[in-house]
């Protein structure tokens, strides 16, 4: 199968080895990873913000650009971006009494796959160890993001994946469904609200005993480790792809650090 | 009113009363969260309504297809306001009944005030609703010099302490037991000055206080919960069954209603009477359903009267994108899972209506410019727990996020300089609408590590950016973007699935 990936602007430039674990895990299953060089960001924080106009173009160029590529289906290894790109892109298109623009926003979503959805639902992915070599010999925890969940309906494809990683263990999260505060601009406009709610899912981490908690959202564990980071806690935040793309001959750590293993790039 | 009628009021328009918001949310907020007993009391009091709501409602088996035909049930109404409204009309006053329109908050308050005058009276009683918390009906009745009695134990709590309401169902919910002994200890006449905390013997002060109340008022007023076109039936769903009292003892029912309450017919009430108990106390019946249809005559209130009120729900229901949030059944499941009510409480919301619901219904009545209330759609991390609790399935993120349009256009060439969010918008504006300006300026990543510490963390960052690093840090870039490493970097595996295309 060919598969665009869409990075997602966070991954691309702040967690590139999340993005790279991506593609890992698809060319080890097989499969052709390409980059539609056009892509940029889903326009979410634009939408969320309220600042349509400013969207509309940002919105335009993810269309455009995944137009531009022929491929089977896209991934990200994001839910928020994804349930943006399937949901929020026509409904700002409408907005903006861009019908054309609608119709090729929905057909740009409906192609567009979250990574474990495509792991789990196309590519038949249900054992971790056993069909992609996934090893990670931690104790971990895992917080399922809001739109992932809510928007997407990923149920427990992420956690399944994770607890069919070998060596691994994993602590159930108290109250896991509750947000952890980010919101995008959230947590800026009402910081002190956001930083109650991070302090809440931050103490349920730490609670756990796990040294690291994983999730499908780079903003999300951005928000739960910047939290973490900030009381000096030991517990980090890493994506589940970087986990799935972890194996014995080339370990990731703890940090998301990748051990180069016996004789591989 | 006075005005003189000068042909059609310019459209829209929008609600007044408890509706506007003094100081902006994040402000509110900020104080709110300060009162760390309020938050305990609502931690609690949330999460237990929470967990009995989701016994309840995984009870059903149908729960989804109740939920499908409560939401189509409401858009068909909304869709057919004005027919079922005349129909209600029709059959209400056949049945002897006094339909009053009201546009406003003035309009429905005087209506009710000149009505309660003409019974030669200055005492009322009063049925839980929210309608007449929305036009602010009982500071009016004050100040007309006529006393107004909550009978609801809660609301009763809330009026006696000189309190405002914090929930839509449980107003009372940021305070606790204690709390609530004290303020009966205060301020409820001939009460027993050996009362504890108990919640039996809180129970029966109120209705001992109450019950005096009832025998001697001769006008009640209440709200209603559903009003049906088909029969011109009104209905109160309650739990105490102070609200049967009210609706039958006084001789004078005046009822204000939202003009949204309506169903077509009583077979609808089937739906709604499985989804608005199981949403709201997590009960899977009330203990108490009231209906009434106009006069009997010789048995209960032979004065049977209906403000319709308006109040900005015909400028919600002109909002394309907005007005479903006019098929709300005031449940308050939504409040319930919200994350941002649990911790700020209702008053951080400034409005009758507070929550995920009160933060879309406050702006759509009243417009998006009106005093504070534009900072109410900002009060959300946009979750969408409320959106899967809703009974009737109001998409309130996507309306939070509209609403923060309007709220972003409305303030388009008003400003003589642009906001710091404003800036960063244009700026990002311009990184993500095409991969190179993105590839451009994540060359500038490693220059991202000069703001980080020797830790490899960026702990202090300047505007509004700060309220992110009150409480969180950020890690240093990487040196490389994915896009860079993927152009000089990513050698292929060759694919060894057979190509579908």
């Amino acid at each position: 199968m060919k598969i665009a990936l869409f990075a997602t602007c966070i991954v691309d430039a702040m967690y590139p080895q999340t993005a790279r674990a991506t593609v890992k895990i698809l060319e080890r299953l097989g499969h052709e990873v390409v980059f539609p060089a056009g892509q940029a960001c889903c326009g979410q924080m634009h939408i969320n913000s309220g600042y349509m106009d400013e969207a509309l173009p940002v919105v335009a160029n993810h269309v455009k650009a995944f137009e531009a590529e022929t491929y089977d289906v896209a991934v990200a290894p994001s839910g928020s971006c994804v349930a943006s790109v399937k949901h929020q892109h026509p409904v700002l298109a409408e907005r903006c009494g861009d019908s054309a623009l609608k119709a090729r926003a929905e057909a740009v979503g409906a192609k567009t796959y979250e990574l474990s959805q495509l792991l789990v639902d196309v590519l038949g992915v249900t054992n971790a160890a056993g069909q992609l070599g996934s090893h990670f010999p931690h104790r971990i925890t895992y917080h399922p993001s809001c739109h992932g969940m809510r928007s997407l309906k990923l149920g427990d494809r992420q956690l399944d994946l994770l607890k069919s990683v070998g060596g691994i263990e994993v602590a159930d999260l108290p109250e896991a469904d509750q947000c952890c505060g980010f919101g995008g601009t959230f947590s800026m406009k009402n910081a002190d609200v956001s930083s109650a709610m991070l302090e809440d899912k931050a103490r349920n981490v730490v609670s756990t005993g796990a040294s690291l908690c994983s999730g499908g959202d780079a903003s999300c564990l951005m928000h739960i480790g910047g939290g973490l980071s900030r009381t000096k806690s030991e517990t980090t935040t890493l994506h589940f792809a970087e986990i799935l793309a972890s194996t014995i001959d080339e370990p990731v750590s703890v940090t998301g650090e990748i051990f180069v293993g016996k004789g591989r790039k | 009113m006075s005005n003189v009628f000068m042909g059609m009021p310019a459209l829209p328009v929008f609600g007044d009363g408890n509706l506007h918001i003094e100081e902006p949310f994040p402000a509110a907020a900020h104080r709110e969260l300060g009162n760390t007993q309020m938050r305990a009391n609502l931690r609690h009091a949330t999460h237990t309504i929470r967990d009995k709501r989701l016994k309840v409602v995984a009870e059903l088996p149908d729960w989804e297809e109740l939920r499908d035909a409560g939401s189509a049930t409401k858009d068909l109404v909304m869709a057919n306001l004005p027919a079922l409204l005349e129909e209600f009309e029709k059959n209400f006053t056949a049945r002897g009944g006094i339909i009053h329109w009201a546009r406003d908050s003035h309009e429905a308050n005087k209506i009710v005030a000149d009505l309660i005058r003409e019974q030669n009276t200055t005492e009322v009683v009063k049925v839980k609703s929210m309608a007449t918390q929305e036009i602010g009906l009982n500071e009016y009745l004050e100040e007309q010099g006529i006393s107004a009695f909550e009978t609801d134990l809660a609301e009763l709590i809330v009026q006696l302490g000189h309190d405002k309401p914090s929930h839509i169902l449980v107003p009372a919910i940021h305070k606790n037991r204690t709390e609530v002994r004290d303020i009966f200890l205060k301020e409820m006449p001939n009460v027993d000055p050996n009362l504890t905390d108990e919640p039996r013997l809180l129970a029966m002060a109120a209705r001992e206080h109450l019950r005096r109340k009832f025998l001697s008022a001769k006008v009640a007023i209440s709200g209603a919960n559903f009003a049906l076109a088909d029969s011109g039936t009104l209905a109160v769903v309650e739990s105490e069954g102070n609200g049967r009292m009210c609706l039958t003892l006084p001789e004078t029912l005046i009822t204000v209603m939202g003009i949204e309450k309506l169903l077509p017919a009583k077979e609808d009430l089937e739906v709604f009477m499985q989804l608005l108990p199981r949403s709201s106390t997590g009960e899977r019946m009330n203990p108490y359903t009231s209906l009434w249809t106009g006069v009997t005559e010789g048995d209960g209130p032979q004065n049977v009267h209906l403000v319709l009120l308006d109040n900005g729900r015909t400028a919600a229901l002109a909002d394309k994108y907005g007005r479903t949030a006019l098929n709300c059944i005031r449940c308050s499941a939504c409040m319930n899972v919200c994350p941002v009510y649990e911790r700020t409480g209702g008053h951080a919301y400034g409005s009758t209506y507070p929550g995920p619901i009160g933060a879309i219904l406050t702006p759509l009545l009243t417009g998006i410019k009106s005093e504070e209330n534009s900072s109410l759609p900002y009060a959300s991390s946009l979750c969408g727990a409320c959106f899967d609790a809703c009974p009737v399935k109001i998409n309130i993120p996507e309306i939070l996020v509209h609403l923060r349009g309007e709220d972003v256009d409305s303030k388009r060439g008003t400003k003589k300089l642009p906001t710091q969010m404003d800036l960063m918008m244009k700026g990002a504006g311009w990184a993500f609408s095409s991969g190179k300006h993105l590839a451009l300026l994540e060359k500038g990543l490693p220059f991202g590590k000069l703001a980080a510490g020797r830790d490899k963390k960026i702990k202090r960052l300047p505007g509004i950016a700060a309220g992110w690093t009150q409480s969180r840090d950020i890690p240093a870039p990487p040196a490389q973007s994915f896009r860079d490493w993927w152009k000089k970097d990513h050698t292929p595996v060759a694919p060894t699935h057979q190509q579908e295309n």
